[in-house]
């Protein structure tokens, strides 16, 4: 079967800083990758560098065969590439709901109605539909400065999965959540994004959820892959153990 | 919103002459704050709307003095047309910086056009030319209250047409992705959303204002130079859209009517120092209104929402 991501050679330096060292990886429709290692080891880059905000130095990036590493942001998404943020990316002065029809217009057309109503009715419900997805319907009319920090993560989480993504990458979904609701909020997340998006890569630090949540773990450490495997195996891996978590589990 | 349109058009039948004149120079002038405020729901101000307002003065002027249009109302689009051309080949360009280099570019463009109008004789260098009096539908104004009426209700149409444009685009997805632009132009990117097609059409559509607006302040004085282009003129501008804000339509009216007033009477009563009192006016506004006039009635009509989305809230048993 071919790879929903077909990642090959990739390469990228800051300066003296091995970002990415040579990455070739594939990820296979229907799978839900977790990306672990510690600050630094170049996951964030790596996700970066498929979404199109960073451009490698040297290497490939395809979505379903179409080449992808030197197009825009836009394009990406475009192509069917979503991704949430470690730090939400919301509009902090608009509504939950309003923060949602931005990204159905962005859904439904590459030119924006200058007189159609923001919130017209099929807007409004499809921002609505995803709201209640996460539960948070009734914060629809809330300015997302009002919501607490959680929340916005969700809201976050639910503006990627608009364009209903080949596939959705999901930068530390559970960062910042406290220790009793991040198993409860990555159900919800997981629950919420089944319908719409085939393929998840997650990057995060919490090996528990990890172990919970991924069918296949990719250990990152300095720009390198160090595993990459079933979680079970992975977390074991004494390389991990010693890099990355530390010896947990 | 077009009887009040209709209503302060009649109302200049029993305005006194004097307030015409001031109310067609707030309304021409709030027309240019207004593509300020449009363009400023992006997150970018433009120091130098001048170049439009004088491209739009002086293409008008140039088109009636050698090809005799003099129809007001074919000037006021002729000068639209202008502002909206010089637009659409400076906007491309500078929507891809933002923030204070948007702002510089916007005004270094202005002051390199008004160079180039005071170093050309064929437009009567720092002395300008004049034009001919504005006719309407063939009709020509040879009595002064008659003409100045005439210029005040195409003025006030004109106007207040932009404005119902510019409230229906506010409310538009389009209006709301200019504000998500202005928040976040990278998630906006993110979603699919060209961020700079979205900042370059708000930018041509405040140069159509501003083109406009230079129409009539041509229309108005009969006489235009380079002064037009000049930075101070960007500048009271700029002052209106900030006394105004970016969040109402008809706050911009306001804010170019309570300016034009509080000029014009500190001019009369305080000749040496009327500039100290704008600025102290000015100040006042930023002091207790930082988010401008508009403020006043958009605060509370979040207000009364924000009291029905609570109540609604607790009724669905909202988490607090």
């Amino acid at each position: 079967m071919n790879p929903v991501l077909a990642v090959r050679g990739l390469e990228k330096r800051f300066g003296a800083v091995v970002a990415a060292d040579a990455l070739s990886i594939d990820i296979a429709a229907g799978q839900r990758v977790s990306l672990i290692g510690a600050n630094g080891a170049g996951k964030t880059t790596f996700v970066n560098m498929v979404t199109g905000y960073l451009k490698p130095d040297r290497g490939s990036i395809a979505l379903d065969g179409v080449h992808i590493g030197r197009r825009s942001p836009r394009s990406v998404a475009r192509l069917g590439i979503s991704r949430s943020f470690q730090v939400p990316q919301l509009f902090i002065e608009l509504t939950a709901a309003e923060n949602l029809a931005v990204a159905v217009s962005g859904m439904h057309a590459t030119t924006l109605s200058l007189h159609s109503p923001a919130e017209a009715p099929g807007r409004r419900d499809k921002a609505i539909e995803l709201l209640q997805r996460f539960g948070l319907a009734n914060l629809a009319d809330r300015p997302i400065s009002e919501l607490a920090g959680g929340v916005r993560k969700l809201i976050d989480i639910a503006m990627a999965l608009v364009r209903r993504p080949k596939l959705l990458l999901l930068d530390e979904p559970t960062s910042g959540v406290s220790a009793e609701e991040k198993f409860a909020t990555m159900d919800r997340v997981i629950h919420a994004v089944a319908p719409d998006a085939a393929t998840i890569v997650f990057v995060e630090h919490d090996m528990e959820i990890v172990g919970r949540y991924a069918d296949r773990v990719i250990a990152f450490y300095s720009g390198r892959i160090l595993a990459d495997g079933s979680p079970q195996d992975v977390l074991r891996d004494p390389e991990v153990r010693r890099y990355v978590t530390g010896g947990a589990r | 919103m077009v009887f009040p349109v209709i209503a302060v058009t009649l109302f200049g039948r029993v305005l006194p002459t004097w307030t015409l004149s001031l109310a067609t120079i707030a309304a021409s002038n709030g027309l240019v704050a207004l593509g300020i405020v449009v363009l400023a729901r992006t997150g970018n101000v433009s120091f130098g709307q001048g170049l439009f307002f004088a491209a739009g003065g002086y293409g008008v002027a140039l088109i009636a003095n050698n090809w005799g249009i003099t129809d007001a109302a074919a000037q006021m689009l002729i000068g639209a047309a202008c502002g909206g051309l010089l637009g659409l080949v400076i906007g491309p360009l500078i929507a891809r910086y933002s923030g204070i280099f948007f702002g510089m570019l916007t005004l270094a463009l202005s002051m390199v056009f008004y160079g180039a109008l005071v170093k050309t004789t064929v437009l009567g260098g720092s002395d300008g030319f004049n034009v001919v009096r504005p006719s309407l539908f063939a009709i020509s104004f040879v009595d002064p209250r008659e003409a100045d009426f005439m210029l005040y209700a195409v003025s006030v149409v004109t106007t207040g047409l932009a404005g119902i444009a510019a409230t229906i685009l506010f409310r538009s997805e389009f209006g709301l992705a200019s504000l998500a632009v202005r928040e976040n132009n990278l998630r906006v990117e993110y979603l699919g959303i060209s961020a700079n097609r979205i900042i370059t059409i708000n930018f041509v559509i405040a140069a159509v204002f501003a083109g406009a607006s230079g129409a009539f302040a041509l229309m108005a004085q009969r006489h235009i130079d380079p002064q037009f282009a000049y930075w101070t003129t960007s500048g009271e501008f700029v002052f209106i859209a900030v006394l105004a804000g970016y969040q109402s339509v008809s706050a911009v009216f306001v804010a170019s009517l309570a300016l034009e007033l509080v000029r014009s009477f500190s001019n009369l009563y305080l000749p040496n120092t009327w500039q100290l009192v704008l600025g102290v006016f000015l100040l006042a506004v930023i002091l207790f209104l930082p988010r401008g006039i508009g403020s006043l009635w958009i605060r509370q009509r979040r207000k009364s929402a924000g009291v029905s989305a609570e109540t609604s809230a607790v009724e669905e048993g909202a988490p607090s």
